[in-house]
């Protein structure tokens, strides 16, 4: 068995900074992750961040990457346990990580739940045919790999994760046919990307919806068609797109299932993603020692993981009785705050009134 | 279905080279990749058959969540290869079925 303060699930932005936020508060740490290797899903970010330079803006998702999982590892107070999943929590601090043929347990006496988020798929004809890919799946093997699942490509949302996609994909010397999305403008991304990827040939199709991937064994073609104001398809609009990947970027899902084992009460908020853990600024759920930080509470991105990560660890270690610099938790809140003031971060707000206003409160 | 050589902001360094086995043809993958990269990297895209009406199932996720990569490694089923480390001398198989385990 393993005891230590606090348990922190998942080795992504949110969970490296919870785990060094608690660490350095003087806490100790015992971080569980699935993978093998820390970093979550920056590792595969080739661009730039936007927001404050404290939190990486102007760096590569990569690099940021690799200097959080230096200092988690070299910390003293930060245990790691890698290639585990979280399979048990129990009210009494006992929780249960496992491979497949072996398990460890742990007492923890709080516990910051970073699990983060799963790529949507949606029902079109062959969905699970091979080569339709989540496009985050496509972004790990083309850049932590540096493997291409294919040669063309048709990717399916124009949001952040769509539109970096598809750049991402030129630069690796892919080709991408378009991209579609079922709306009538451009969906969550930065417009600045969204132009550099027309700007270097990539159609954007709008008003337009997958319906069907064929092929003999793995994709060989797409079949998309054009949809009218009421989403329903508009016949003889129909487009075939020889690829053979389709990779969706139609949404994330946050990973709840770990806070509903554990008793922590989730609502369903369409802006957050889905089912969310009911959660406060500071990480609190309705769980007294479980908290969270983002993308588990909410789809935002890395700035805001990272930002939500550090503070559930300071909240975490403060009501463990360590000392905690009150100046630098509401410096992160109005972090949070100013960021959330972009227009690309209206329905994550909308979101959160909900989740906070509401019954739930 | 190819490796990248050249990047404008990656790297990609030589890795060591590593044989395993694939329905028992040997393969040869890179150290650092996972089971399902080096088999992509190898043209290989059908991972799986679905247990009912058995299609054939490919790598979806990458992060080890949704199950559609299962494979049978080292003669132990319903291994995610998505997140795990492809070794040297490693057998993998379409799995077929539910999974017997070992």
């Amino acid at each position: 068995m393993i005891e230590v303060d606090v348990l922190v699930v998942g080795g992504g932005p949110a969970g490296m900074n919870a785990a060094l936020a608690v660490a350095d508060a003087g806490a100790t740490v015992l971080l569980v992750d699935r993978f093998y290797k820390l970093g979550g899903q920056l590792v595969k970010q080739t661009h730039k961040f936007f927001g404050w330079a404290d939190r990486g803006a102007g760096t590569r998702g990569f690099h940021l990457a690799e200097d959080l999982a230096q200092k988690v590892k070299s910390h003293p107070n930060i245990r790691l346990l890698m290639g585990h999943e979280l399979i048990g929590a129990y009210a009494d601090g006992t929780y249960i990580a496992a491979t497949w043929d072996a398990h460890v347990k742990i007492k923890a006496k709080k516990a910051i739940m970073c699990t983060g988020a799963a790529e949507r798929m949606i029902t079109f004809e062959n969905n699970d045919l091979p080569g339709v890919m989540g496009a985050g799946a496509v972004q790990t093997l083309m850049n932590e790999y540096g493997v291409m699942p294919g040669q063309r490509y048709l990717i399916v949302g124009s949001g952040n994760v769509g539109v970096i996609l598809a750049y991402q994909l030129l630069q690796a010397g892919a080709q991408v046919d378009a991209i579609v999305d079922v709306l009538p403008k451009l969906g969550g991304a930065y417009w600045v990307h969204a132009a550099k990827v027309q700007r270097l040939g990539v159609p954007l199709l709008l008003r337009r919806t997958i319906t069907g991937v064929y092929g003999d064994g793995r994709v060989e073609k797409a079949v998309t068609v054009a949809v009218d104001e009421r989403f329903e398809p508009v016949p003889g609009t129909e487009m075939e797109h020889h690829v053979d990947v389709v990779a969706l970027a139609v949404g994330l899902m946050p990973l709840a299932d770990v806070f509903q084992a554990a008793g922590v009460k989730t609502v369903y908020v369409p802006e957050l993603g889905g089912f969310v853990p009911w959660h406060d600024e500071l990480g609190h759920t309705t769980c007294p020692d479980i908290y969270v930080a983002e993308d588990a509470g909410g789809i935002e991105e890395a700035t805001t993981a990272s930002l939500g990560g550090t503070l559930a660890g300071l909240t975490a270690a403060k009501e463990l009785g360590y000392p905690v610099d009150e100046k630098a938790v509401e410096q992160y809140l109005k972090s949070l705050e100013s960021f959330r003031d972009s227009s690309l971060s209206q329905k994550v707000k909308e979101g959160l009134n909900k989740l906070r206003s509401g019954e739930h409160a | 279905m190819r490796r990248i050589t050249e990047h404008p902001i990656l790297e990609f360094p030589e890795r060591k080279v590593i044989t395993f086995y694939f329905e028992g043809k040997p393969l040869t993958a890179y150290e650092g990749d996972t089971v399902a990269s080096a088999l992509i990297s190898n043209g290989i895209q059908a991972f799986r058959e679905s247990i009912e009406l058995h299609r054939p199932r490919g790598m979806f996720c990458a992060i080890g969540n949704c199950s559609s990569c299962l494979m049978v490694v080292n003669g132990v089923p319903n291994v995610r290869t998505c997140v795990t480390p492809v070794e040297e001398g490693m057998t993998v198989e379409r799995q077929l079925n539910r999974g017997v385990m070992p």
